[in-house]
């Protein structure tokens, strides 16, 4: 029955494929980056992976092709500072052991996964380095240091596909990640797939569906003008739904997490992307 | 003050009917106030000063919009739909070739964004763009 | 100093002499317009970046007067003509008297 309204509205609302996704290239500071591939063979009802950067009008998509114009750069900026000072007891900075950032290249492909048989996101590992490596109080899920670092971090995977570990110990957490995915929640009574699986492409109101993929995150989001993690966005969607929204670094979050991520398999990583 | 709904349709009426009366002074925008300051009330002309903003504004609040008037000694922008409407001027220099600018500005609503070019023989170019500025969707 | 205000510029490093480049400047900077109201419903002040100055050697390329409505961040895109080897000065001013500079050579031949 709520399928059944929920088709019903998306005729009357949703308009047609006139605004579906365009077919420009991403091609940044001149490399040209994966935006559309292939869905993985777990996706049963998706054939074709696109970024949401083919959502986005022509002049926001303009906006990540410098990495001068992308407005997100600023907070990576503040993101090389933080990397570079001392905090905390131990008399550390990021930079003390971590010489060259660059070195997490690849990093942000493989996240969230399983350590020690928990599910970690990068947020995790960098609180766990600060509270137990360099004596420093943990910085908030999506405070403006921990995105800026997440942000410097995901930079260095930019333009490399994602590719999370969905099988072996992470299986549990993904199959959870997957139900929650499909679950009706909120008085809407929606869930992530009836808007970014059977409806990506068509407008909802003056917004372009996308498909919800996280391979750009965090994302500098016209919205607020800043940098927003992951668990931030969902929490947002969650509250549109009027759902109570699950708590950022929960195990809800880091399941969903995983599992959105697995649907981008093969997408270049766009840290920081520029969304709406 | 207690207003009855047939005294406020009342109110309604005489102010439309004020409108009608074309009374321009006393409903004068902010923004030809401000196109009346840069020009100290010179004529306008059209042609020689592009402006270039986007049709539908994905997000008000980073609106990207270039000016470009080869020859002007400075440019304004106003947007007619913002609490004031002045939004930047852009004085040209001497090493200044192009008589050009980019920027990004804040629009409150969907508007018209108003350009005025100030030229080296005194005379004044103007460009408008109508922006669409949307609100809605999820956007979380 | 405000806190967190740094400027960016983008200049191309070598240039010809006469030649037309293109410069690129932000400023990290909240812009608070003056329209906007905090939870007890009073009106935060405005507090803007209100004006930018680019020279070159000396000779001004633009100044432009900002007012609220500028995007947080503020961006400028424009063009100067590059006569011989020296550096820009860009300039910005805050309204609550901070000064902000950065400099940026090019060599000309």
């Amino acid at each position: 029955m709520g399928i059944k309204l929920i088709s019903f509205v998306s005729a009357l609302v949703f308009a047609g494929s006139a605004y579906a996704q365009d077919s420009n290239q991403l091609n940044v500071e001149g490399e040209l980056f994966v935006s559309t591939t292939a869905a993985p063979s777990h996706m049963e009802n998706v054939d074709t992976l696109y970024s949401g950067w083919h959502f986005r009008s022509g002049e926001t998509q303009a906006l990540q092709l410098d990495d001068f114009d992308n407005p997100g750069m600023v907070f990576v900026d503040q993101g090389i500072d933080l990397f570079a000072k001392v905090d905390g007891s131990e008399g550390k900075s990021c930079q003390s052991c971590h010489e060259d950032v660059e070195d997490f290249a690849g990093l942000r492909t493989q996240l969230p996964r399983v350590e020690d048989g928990q599910l970690v996101s990068m947020e995790n590992l960098v609180n766990d380095c600060r509270t137990e490596r360099m004596g420093a109080e943990a910085w908030k899920w999506s405070s403006t240091n921990m995105t800026a670092v997440t942000g410097l971090i995901g930079l260095q995977s930019r333009g490399m596909p994602m590719n999370v570990k969905i099988d072996g110990d992470a299986a549990p957490f993904w199959e959870a990640g997957k139900e929650l995915y499909y679950t009706r929640v909120g008085q809407l009574d929606m869930s992530c797939s009836n808007c970014h699986e059977d409806n990506y492409g068509v407008m909802i109101r003056a917004d372009h569906l996308s498909q919800g993929q996280i391979n750009g995150f965090p994302a500098y989001r016209l919205k607020n003008a800043k940098l927003n993690s992951i668990h931030n966005r969902f929490k947002g969607c969650m509250s549109n739904i009027r759902a109570t929204p699950f708590k950022e670094g929960g195990k809800e979050f880091k399941a969903l997490e995983l599992y959105i991520a697995s649907r981008g398999e093969g997408l270049a990583v766009e840290t920081p992307s520029v969304r709406n | 003050m207690e207003l009855s709904r047939r005294k406020l349709l009342a109110l309604g009426a005489s102010s439309i009917a004020l409108m009608g009366l074309g009374t321009s002074v006393a409903f004068a925008s902010k923004a030809d106030e401000a196109i009346a300051e840069f020009t100290a009330g010179a004529a306008v002309s059209e042609g020689a000063l592009e402006l270039t903003a986007p049709e539908i504004a994905e997000n008000g609040n980073t609106v990207p919009i270039e000016v470009n008037a080869p020859g002007a000694v400075s440019v304004t922008v106003l947007a007619d739909g913002n609490p004031v409407p002045n939004v930047a001027t852009f004085n040209f220099g001497k090493l200044n070739a192009s008589r050009s600018a980019s920027t990004r500005i804040r629009l409150s609503k969907t508007q018209n964004v108003i350009a005025i070019a100030k030229m080296e023989d005194g005379s004044f170019q103007m460009a408008k763009a109508n922006v669409k500025v949307t609100i809605g969707g999820c956007g979380g | 100093m405000a806190s967190g205000v740094k400027p960016r510029v983008k200049v191309p490093k070598k240039a010809s002499a006469g030649d037309v480049i293109t410069i690129k400047t932000l400023i990290s900077h909240k812009m608070e317009s003056g329209q906007r109201k905090d939870g007890d419903g009073n009106v935060i002040p405005r507090s803007i970046i209100n004006r930018f100055v680019a020279d070159f050697n000396g000779e001004n390329v633009i100044d432009v007067t900002l007012e609220p409505a500028i995007s947080t961040n503020p961006y400028f895109q424009f063009d100067a003509t590059v006569p011989e080897t020296g550096e820009f000065h860009f300039t910005w001013y805050d309204d609550d008297g901070d000064v902000y500079e950065t400099k940026k050579k090019i060599t000309v031949s």
